[in-house]
């Protein structure tokens, strides 16, 4: 047992959801007690999904527990074929079934043999496999599926497309900035001339998984999800992939030459280095902010990064090669892939934290004292109390990190909104030099002390302590309607029941 | 389009198949009541992951809650329950020094048969900190009832008589100490305040509410001369009411039907089945059922309830006539579908979790009342109800407001359909005459923001709509 207030990665059920329900027309149900569906809500309202969320569940409950789910998971997997006609329904384990331990395949055989649609039971093990891994795994599975479906039939499509091609794999619901940055990545590889094949899972159609072996190459653009499906495409049709995370100037311009290098092995005949410098130079305002003035007041600024591996270590490198900012820590939470974490990092920050136990993080960051922190929404917290500016990188993240407005942290677009987040993080230069001078701000002791100050009004004891009771933000504007409302009265002293009367009459 | 009007509720029950909380999401709102309590949830990353997003910005104000996460060891008891919960518990009991801890059982317990109620007992002695334990699982309940299993729980630990100046070893100390404090100042008030009340049995209110609407609610029964002598939950743990064969207890949230249980059976108590004080007819309902068990003649009711209805009068413009729908998750769905047909609403369809006929009688009664009164259809009362059909249902009547989960209220606002998002009602204050005017500004609130919107041609924004 674990003592555990707070988690960074998800359980492994919500990773198979989010790779089912970025599919269009799958439907995922979930072997599952009332009240497991929270994904529904988290999608509904962080996505402001306009769609209902396809994922139902299969309930379990006490008469399950005695005598099994029997027909149950079978009648709801057709009855779901039947309501809403989709091409694949994914059975989906969550942790209580893992101890049930009935046999869901069986169950998927049997409700395969009533459905029109196709039915599959999501390999996932919630005590050994976190949500990362799990929707990694997932969406390798049904690719898996589909492809060896399409062989069975003879349409598997042969050989490649005719112009250089590319899957992008790997966009997720509910991932960081997923959507902005799918669309960046679409612009440059239409900048590149090379066409994208595929996309998945989001948005993307199983009837399409089998056209993925036509793609020339394919990309990985986020590290925790879509490498499993693209080492399998490699064993399966020999396409190689590139798994250089285009974030930030440099390492935009690495992805963009190992694509060059791979279409090239396969007699296209590219040059991007013009691009790359073009980019670079003129059209990505990243390395012109580096070099100006404002920058320079950032040299050797302490940073503090936490998050998970993709968005971790690239903005570890950013921050440290491209800015001259001193990163002290960087950290991961995606401890079963350590490894490659510290191999990516260890020459950019000072000391490497894999925990993901927040209490660790936060006592570091007490420690460190850094200017500025580079985290997820619990690290922002953690600023909030210790009065450091945090940049959000990474999930867990709240409504507020799914922006409507155009936000990519991939590709040419991404390095200006990455320039943006980290000096708007830190204390602007100027003002930083200003502070020094003058001796701080002086703005803490204006204190407005109100209309309440010199009141005519007395409160009584009761009346008083329930003023105090009221949440702080409201807590003047009740007290001036009711003083309003006494005086309008000619009460003299406010005791409860003029407080509720006031309540009552106005709202207040 | 009903032209017949039925004359009593019909009670249908579905599939079961909705949309609702976790009941263990009670947690969230009782360690804010219980101010030295520390809950602790036995369970896994699902449960964790629910309260971390269902709480979402409270989580990181230092919460007296926590997992205790099973991992693969306490599954297959490769590991000693009771010694893994031990350490856990001292860890509490050293950094955070608890009055009270409550187990949170969840599905996973009950799955493994974690003997809670056996372990607690003996841990309890070993640590010196009371075990209270609630088993509010997926398995058994839906959100609000998680407080009822642990209110049920609570019920059984609030002190007899003999033992309230005695005050037991563990529990009673600080008691002690605080009302040797308080006891010179206090003396004379006691006294004079006593005399304002009428002579009556001891009466224990149940139900955990926040203390502005706990103070609200006693200040009403003390206008009728009625004393409350305790509330279960109180602040603190060591605050438990004392409960005696005898005493009277009422319920102010229709969700509590273990916890009366329990105070009828195991405390011998006399439970007082009223309305639930929600909205202002409610409320003066439940004073009047009070009332007239302990034999007093009410005062002045008429003219409050008048009174209130006349301030609502600006919000009932907007509802009158219009119809609502509850799709049910959180058990309140009878009491407010009660007040807003007496605001004039319509309604076709009351979902709800589980229905108590007992428990809820006087409320179910109301509500038919209510019906016959305002002249309009008694609702259908769909329990354990099934959310993909009452979606067809609902493009098929197109209510004018949805109530229902976050799960669907995007989803159905895109199909132009107005919903007001159900767990509101659970966390805003609306017991009472005083909050009344809370329940309808939530309630209008989607029909006001909608009005403002409506000549933009925007309400359906789906393409290829179902509806």
């Amino acid at each position: 047992m674990k003592l555990a207030y707070w988690m960074y990665a998800g359980p492994a059920h919500i990773g198979t959801l989010r790779i089912a329900s970025s599919f269009k027309n799958v439907h995922a149900i979930m072997h599952a007690p009332l009240g497991d569906d929270y994904f529904n809500v988290m999608r509904s309202m962080l996505e402001r999904e306009r769609d209902y969320t396809p994922v139902t569940a299969s309930i379990v409950d006490r008469h399950v527990l005695a005598r099994g789910s029997q027909e149950k998971v079978v009648d709801n997997i057709v009855r779901k074929d039947r309501e809403e006609t989709p091409d694949l329904i994914v059975l989906t384990p969550t942790c209580t079934s893992s101890i049930l331990q009935e046999d869901l395949a069986n169950f998927v055989e049997r409700a395969q043999l009533d459905a029109k649609g196709d039915v599959m039971l999501a390999d996932v093990n919630h005590y050994r496999v976190n949500e990362l891994q799990a929707a990694d795994r997932t969406l390798q599975q049904i690719v898996q599926f589909y492809t060896e479906k399409a062989r069975k039939k003879g349409d598997l499509p042969e050989g490649k497309t005719a112009q250089p091609s590319v899957n992008i794999l790997g966009m997720s619901t509910l991932g960081f900035h997923n959507q902005h940055d799918c669309t960046e990545l679409k612009r440059l590889m239409a900048d590149l001339g090379i066409e994208v094949n595929e996309v998945i899972p989001e948005g993307a159609s199983v009837h399409n998984l089998k056209n993925l072996s036509r793609a020339w190459f394919n990309l990985v653009p986020y590290r925790e999800l879509g490498m499993m499906t693209a080492e399998y495409l490699q064993a399966e049709f020999g396409t190689p992939y590139v798994d250089i995370t285009p974030m930030g100037v440099v390492e935009t311009a690495r992805c963009i030459r190992k694509i060059q290098e791979l279409i090239n092995a396969q007699g296209a005949s590219v040059d991007y280095e013009e691009y790359i410098n073009n980019q670079t130079l003129y059209v990505s305002q990243a390395a012109w902010f580096s070099r100006s003035i404002d920058c320079q007041n950032l040299t050797g600024k302490k940073a503090v990064v936490f998050g998970d591996n993709t968005h971790a270590a690239a903005m570890t490198k950013i921050l440290a090669r491209e800015m001259g900012i001193h990163v002290v820590l960087a950290g991961t939470y995606c401890k079963y892939d350590a490894d490659w974490f510290k191999q990516e990092v260890s020459e950019y920050c000072d000391q490497v934290l894999v925990s993901d136990d927040h209490g660790a993080i936060a006592d570091a960051i007490a420690s460190i004292e850094p200017a500025a922190i580079f985290g997820t929404q619990m690290e922002r917290h953690v600023g909030k109390r210790l009065n450091i500016p945090c940049g959000v990188i990474a999930a867990p993240i709240h409504i507020q990190n799914f922006p409507i407005g155009y936000k990519p942290f991939l590709g040419y677009e991404g390095t200006n909104q990455m320039a943006d987040l980290v000096y708007n993080s830190f204390t602007l230069g100027m003002e930083d030099h200003l502070l020094e001078i003058f001796g701080g701000h002086d703005t803490k002791e204006v204190i407005t002390k109100g209309i309440s100050a010199d009141s005519d009004l007395s409160w009584s004891k009761d009346a008083q302590a329930e003023l105090n009771k009221v949440p702080g933000f409201v807590r003047g504007k009740v007290k001036r309607n009711t003083e309003k409302f006494a005086r309008d009265r000619g009460f003299q002293e406010i005791t409860l029941e003029v407080m509720y009367a006031a309540k009552e009459s106005v709202g207040a | 389009m009903t032209v017949a009007q039925p004359e009593a509720l019909t009670f249908e029950c579905e599939t079961g198949n909705y949309h609702t909380f976790c009941p263990i999401s009670c947690v969230a709102w009782l360690y804010q009541k219980i101010e030295d309590s520390f809950f602790l949830v036995i369970g896994t990353k699902t449960c964790g992951y629910f309260l971390q997003n269902a709480m979402g910005v409270m989580i990181f104000a230092e919460p007296r809650y926590a997992m205790a996460e099973l991992e693969e060891g306490d599954i297959s008891a490769q590991l000693n329950d009771y010694d893994e919960l031990k350490r856990l518990c001292l860890q509490i009991k050293r950094d955070r020094n608890p009055s009270v801890i409550v187990w949170i059982g969840t599905c996973t317990t009950e799955i493994i048969k974690m003997d809670l109620e056996g372990l607690a007992p003996k841990l309890e002695g070993e640590i010196g900190i009371p075990i209270v334990v609630a088993r509010a699982n997926g398995l058994d309940y839906a959100f609000t009832q998680g407080e009822d299993t642990v209110l049920a729980a609570m019920a059984n630990r609030c002190p007899k008589e003999p033992e309230k100046d005695a005050t037991t070893a563990t529990s009673g100390d600080r008691n002690a100490i605080q009302k040797l404090l308080s006891f010179g100042k206090k003396n004379e008030d006691v006294t004079k305040e006593e005399s304002e009340y009428v002579d009556h049995p001891p009466l224990v209110l149940f139900g955990s509410l926040p203390d502005p609407v706990v103070t609200n609610l006693s200040l009403e029964l003390k206008k009728q001369g009625i004393k409350v002598s305790g509330w279960l939950p109180a602040k603190r743990y060591t605050e438990l009411p004392v409960l005696e064969e005898g005493y009277y207890v009422s319920g102010v949230n229709p969700f509590l039907s273990r916890t009366a249980t329990t105070l009828m059976r195991r405390r011998k108590c006399k439970l007082i089945g009223a309305p639930f004080p929600i909205g202002p007819d409610g409320t003066r309902a439940w004073i009047e059922k009070i009332c007239s068990v302990f034999g007093i003649e009410p005062q002045g009711l008429d003219e409050r309830e008048a009174q209130i209805w006349a301030n609502l009068e600006d919000y009932l413009e907007l509802i009158r006539g219009k119809s609502v729908f509850f799709m049910g998750d959180n058990l309140l769905e009878i009491s407010l579908a009660r007040f807003l047909i007496r605001c004039g609403m319509t309604c076709a369809e009351i979902g709800i979790p589980y229905m108590d006929k007992r428990y809820q009688k006087a409320e179910l009664d109301l509500l038919e009342k209510t019906c016959h009164e305002m002249g309009v259809p008694a609702p259908k009362i769909m329990e354990k109800p099934d959310n993909y059909n009452q979606i067809q249902r609902i493009y098929e009547l197109q209510p004018d407001l949805v109530i229902t989960g976050m799960a669907h209220a995007n989803p159905l606002e895109a199909r132009g359909i107005n919903t007001k998002w159900s767990v509101e009602f659970t966390f805003a204050q609306i017991h009472g005459f005083t909050n009344a005017r809370d329940i309808l500004e939530l309630v209008t609130r989607p029909l006001r923001r909608n009005h403002n919107l409506k000549d933009l041609g925007w309400s359906n924004l789906v393409k290829e709509a179902k509806v």
